[in-house]
């Protein structure tokens, strides 16, 4: 008999539209409680369309998503996110602190300060990340991977249960890689459920145990053991040449 | 009789320096948001677009009180600001397209309405005409209650939302996966915004109202990496302009007050582009050179460092030919290369061995390899 699998996060038919262009078309995705997954696809796949519609950021034209069988809004204190770092400017005047301290707005509720507390854990989310000296550094002066990392720390701070993740590798270079990818699998370890939007396929074997690959449509959605196949990668890429250097 | 014992003397001008002062402060404070959250643009279109409310308003109501012309610039900038974004989500036209559209035609009409009431049999017609450029003199104790209790209101609600205006102005998307409706807090923030803009209107009118939004909080963000401390200083160049402003128009015959005002802020802005400490443009040029001093000596120490390393015996000595390839030296870059070498010697950091022959000391590695290979050489 097949062993019960027990999802948390269920998409069912979604279809995401920009005007009259499907970028997502009728997806089905299933993804069990506490993997670490990556959504692999090419460049205008729609893999940043289907995290946002699925934190209910794009309102989709048909289809809907659930979170423990629950709506988005009713799961909503239990998710992270981190964006793409280029989604935001970054002169705006506020320091690292600031940005991490954002992450616990979420739990503070209307007109409430941080407190103490949430300076703490907001200090100690960026030691995690490796950003401890750079507390009080204006955010127009980090680099793209400390950018990435004061994004990771904010999320880190908003103490969810699922976290998504929009390209957390991009422009960082490859100490800062195996510190946040250390960070990804500690979460993982404490039954966390992490979902990244990845584009190094030589890395998806090593760093994850679950992977979607996606472009408009849903081409597969499994263990990476099973399903990260040459062959599925090339229906993703729509090309016939070797992918996967082994 | 000296400029401070006017102001304590003649009523007028002590009425339209506090009218002045407050709008600059009111504008500033709320135009540091309009600026880090990039919509100085907005804020010009929807104080173009007052004037055709404040025209419709007369029409319909015959009265020229203050505050009953005001209101129809609130709906009629309201009503641009929804118009803007609603042309821009509904339709594919970008959002700068949509910002000019609406100011000509509201502008366009506005302009149209004021000719049209100029030119009606009615002794009580002048005067509208005023809110294109201003006219602070016109300003009452009434209008600066007005100002007092409205200003209030507003840094009121800044105080209270501070932290949700914050979040959206620097991530909306975030905000809402926090929970918080964007779309109301970007409602709010912009609603008070168009207030402000409407209570400048009286004084520095529809065509400048928008550079004293924006100029004031341009300057501040030179000066601070701060939210909180760049809208206090914004507030406060804002105000000291109005009243700055004032007075040396009241001081020079014919010379508008709006406009002085804005010039004013303008100074402000210039001195704080070219002068401010990390963002000022003088600032910087220092900075750059000096930095370009710098890499120069660290770029000869990593030199010599690499060349250390091609030998086995790393107290190996080379020339300064080696360390700095360069064909076209003439004596003066060599003296200045010379004096580089000299300077990092002092340091400890190298060693000269005989005339222009140099090697690394133990220091000198150490340097290398704790500062500058981490600095990514
Ligand atoms: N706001 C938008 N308006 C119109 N088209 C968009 C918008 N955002 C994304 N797209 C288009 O949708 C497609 C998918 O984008 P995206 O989800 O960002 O892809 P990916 O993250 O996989 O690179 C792309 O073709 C992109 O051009
Ligand atoms: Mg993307």
């Amino acid at each position: 008999m097949e062993k019960e699998v027990k999802y948390i996060i269920e998409v069912e038919d979604m279809t995401v539209a920009y005007n009259v262009k499907p970028v997502l078309w009728d997806i089905d995705l299933k993804i069990p409680k506490g993997v670490l997954m990556a959504i692999i696809g090419p460049n205008g796949a729609g893999k940043s369309t289907l995290i946002k519609a699925m934190l209910d950021l794009i309102k989709p034209v048909s289809g809907n998503v659930s979170f423990n069988g629950k709506s988005y809004k009713e799961e909503r204190k239990h998710i992270g996110y981190v964006p793409q770092s280029e989604s935001v400017d970054w002169d705006f005047p506020a320091s690292v602190l600031d940005v991490v301290l954002m992450g616990r707005y979420g739990k503070l509720g209307w007109f409430k300060r941080p407190k103490e507390e949430d300076r703490k854990k907001s200090l100690e989310a960026l030691e995690k990340v490796d950003m401890g000296e750079f507390v009080d550094r204006q955010i127009s002066e980090l680099s793209g991977g400390q950018q990435q990392r004061v994004f990771l720390a904010r999320a880190l701070v908003q103490e969810a249960d699922i976290y998504f993740m929009d390209e957390p590798f991009k422009g960082v270079d490859a100490k800062t890689e195996v510190a946040i990818m250390n960070i990804l699998k500690d979460l993982k370890n404490q039954g966390k459920t992490v979902i990244v939007v990845h584009h190094d396929l030589q890395t998806v074997e090593h760093y994850f145990d679950w992977v979607t690959l996606l472009n408009t449509q849903l081409i597969v959605s499994g263990p990476v053991k099973e399903v990260y196949t040459e062959e599925n990668l090339n229906k993703a890429y729509r090309s016939k040449g070797k992918i996967l250097r082994r | 009789m000296d400029i401070f014992t006017l102001i304590f003397t003649d009523y007028t001008l002590r009425i339209v320096s506090i009218g002045s002062m407050l709008l600059g402060i009111i504008a500033g404070i709320l135009g540091s948001f309009a600026v880090v959250r990039k919509e100085s643009l907005l804020g010009d279109a929807i104080s173009h677009a007052a004037l055709p409310g404040i025209a419709v308003v007369y029409l319909i109501t015959q009265t020229k009180n203050t505050e009953v012309l005001l209101f129809g610039a609130l709906l009629s900038g309201v009503l641009a600001t929804f118009l803007i974004l609603s042309i821009e989500k509904y339709s594919r036209i970008k959002f700068d397209s949509s910002l000019a559209l609406v100011l000509s035609v509201f502008f366009g009409a506005g302009m149209v309405l004021l000719t049209y009431i100029q030119k009606m049999p009615d002794a009580n017609q002048a005067g509208l005409e005023s809110f294109i450029y201003g006219q602070a003199s016109t300003l009452l104790k009434r209008d600066i209650n007005l100002m007092l209790i409205v200003g209030g209101i507003l840094v009121f609600l800044i105080v209270l939302f501070w932290k949700e205006f914050k979040l959206i102005s620097f991530d909306s998307q975030y905000a809402e996966i926090l929970g918080f409706s964007s779309k109301k807090i970007t409602i709010l923030l912009s609603t008070m915004i168009v207030i402000s803009i409407v209570i400048g209107l009286q004084s520095v009118g529809v065509i400048l109202m928008s550079a004293m939004l924006t100029a004031p909080a341009v300057a501040a963000r030179q000066w601070t990496n701060k939210l909180s401390k760049m809208v206090v200083l914004s507030g406060f160049f804002g105000g000291i302009s109005g009243i700055i402003g004032t007075l040396i128009s009241s001081m020079v015959s014919n010379l508008p007050t709006g406009p002085t005002i804005v010039l004013t802020i303008s100074i402000i802005v210039i001195l704080s582009l070219a002068f401010a400490p990390n963002r000022g443009l003088v600032w910087k040029r220092i900075k750059e050179k000096e930095s370009r001093r710098n890499i120069d000596k660290n770029q000869l120490l990593f030199n010599i460092y690499e060349l250390a390393l091609n030998h086995e015996n790393i107290y190996h000595s080379h020339s300064i030919d080696t360390i700095k390839p360069d064909t076209n030296r003439d004596r003066e870059s060599t003296n200045i290369l010379i004096g580089r070498l000299s300077g990092l010697e002092d340091d400890g950091l190298i060693k000269r061995d005989y005339f222009d022959h140099w090697h690394i000391t133990e220091d000198g590695i150490s340097y290398v390899e704790n500062n500058l290979l981490k600095e990514g050489y």
